[in-house]
């Protein structure tokens, strides 16, 4: 991994939301076709990491860095920056009175400004490869959750982002649609996407990480290979963790 | 007595009812919407937080929504003549309605825009639309039949103003219903254009709900 360059860097992020810190001096870099995991507890900052990296949390100090640019500082231009950081949500957060198609050619159309027809056809592709294509008329209402977050994927990965961020994207789905959802997931990682990915499915995360980054109360308790991760954890905190995954009678 | 000169002064007094309805709530919603869509857009929530444009606006149409109409109507009388040319008739009513349905407008639409999630405009902000893209695409598609709904409302309030209108110089059923009603004592006149009200408001009513029905993409049915 270290051969490749930085796509995404964190440095010293400080975040408050007005009553204490949320998260404190955290520094981590992603590396272009690396997929990042971030895990822990309830409450430890995970989502708003996640949220701070494109702009939709404001940070107190610090600075986050895209292909070596700063990008938290007061001249930045979200609105382009995010073109190139699409994110997933757990809500999925689909336009209601949209179409798929509309759903997912928003983007492309209103802020990339691209043709309706290249977008349409490239959408009908992506659609296809998330066994969606049939349902390119449908209303958001019509769709399962898991097909919801399906096409909420597609949506952010027609605006051809160099990173994808995903917000516990399987958090509030049925056990049964899970894995329709981590399967794209999957697919993506093995063809070299850059992700970073907010969860509490561990089997998943260990399948999909290169690297695992364990948040505990604002703070970078251990980055390491899933492998080492899971099994040898380094700190107590993260093996108590750990053990709440683990069932004996 | 309802002899023919009588019916033809309603059908006359029902075209002048919807004419000082109908202008003055279009004309409501070209001032109102964008102060609406202004307002949703300054709060401390919204997209583009602006404390003193969001406090303006809420001053203003907050006093003029305090004013009881009947008083804002008597107190607009010299711009009304400004701007007609006289302080009574349809055409003068016009005025003073519209400024009375601008700022309820305003807060009508301001409620509609907030009822639309937050996490649908964050996801709309997270694939780089413009604030411009977000209003337009996003939070006026999706707050449609909430801004239908209240459209009608709007629609229902002015009629009933038009009707009080009626007593400071004012046509329409409304006048008609205080002249021979209050003043000439002919109760089944005056009955006559009640109902005629009350059935304007079911229809509108009845449209709206039509049209809200039809352009909600949310129904199950």
């Amino acid at each position: 991994m270290n051969e490749k360059e930085i796509l995404l860097e964190v440095r010293h992020l400080h975040k408050d939301y007005g009553n204490g810190p949320v998260l404190k001096d955290i520094s981590l870099e992603v590396h272009k076709g690396e997929v990042v995991v971030i895990i822990g507890p309830s409450g430890c900052g995970k989502s708003t990491l996640l949220r701070c990296m494109n702009g939709l949390e404001p940070i107190q100090s610090g600075e986050i860095l895209l292909d070596g640019k700063v990008i938290t500082d007061s001249k930045t231009k979200w609105s382009e920056i995010r073109q190139k950081i699409g994110m997933v949500f757990q809500s999925y957060d689909l336009f209601p009175h949209m179409t798929v198609m509309d759903n997912i050619l928003l983007g492309p159309m209103k802020a990339q400004g691209r043709a309706k027809k290249e977008v349409t056809q490239e959408a009908e592709t992506l659609l296809s490869r998330v066994g969606l294509l049939e349902k390119r008329d449908a209303y958001p209402r019509q769709l399962s959750g898991g097909q919801k977050q399906r096409v909420a994927i597609v949506r952010a990965l027609i605006m051809k982002p160099e990173i994808m961020l995903f917000d516990e994207v399987t958090a509030a789905l049925d056990p049964e649609m899970v894995r329709e959802v981590l399967d794209v997931m999957l697919e993506l990682a093995r063809e070299g996407s850059t992700m970073m990915i907010v969860t509490h499915e561990m089997q998943f995360a260990r399948a999909v990480a290169d690297r695992i980054v364990f948040l505990d109360e604002g703070l970078i308790a251990e980055s390491d290979t899933p492998e080492n991760f899971f099994t040898q954890p380094r700190t107590d905190r993260a093996k108590r963790f750990l053990n709440t995954f683990i069932f004996t009678k | 007595m309802l002899d023919e000169k009588m019916i033809m002064m309603i059908i006359n007094g029902i075209g002048e009812t919807l004419y000082m309805t109908l202008l003055p709530t279009f004309l409501g919603y070209v001032i109102g919407m964008p102060l609406g869509i202004l307002l949703t857009v300054t709060d401390k929530d919204g997209i583009r937080p602006n404390a003193v444009i969001y406090k303006v606006i809420d001053f203003i149409s907050n006093i003029f929504r305090s004013i009881p109409f009947l008083i804002l109507l008597i107190m607009l009388i010299p711009l009304t003549r400004l701007i007609v040319g006289k302080s009574y008739g349809s055409n003068a009513m016009i005025v003073s309605l519209t400024i009375a349905a601008a700022p309820y407008i305003a807060r009508m639409v301001e409620s509609s825009l907030k009822e639309v999630d937050h996490g649908v405009i964050e996801a709309a902000q997270s694939m780089g639309a413009s604030n411009w893209t977000i209003v337009t695409k996003v939070l006026l598609t999706e707050a449609r039949t909430s801004l239908i709904v209240n459209a009608t409302i709007v629609t229902a309030t002015i009629l009933g103003y038009s009707a009080m209108a009626g007593t400071v110089g004012a046509d329409g059923l409304g006048a008609i219903a205080v002249r021979y009603g209050y003043n000439r004592y002919q109760f089944d006149v005056m009955l006559v254009t009640v109902v005629i009200l009350v059935l304007l408001v079911q229809i509108m009513q009845g449209i709206g709900m039509m049209l809200a029905w039809k352009f909600d993409r949310r129904r199950t049915s």
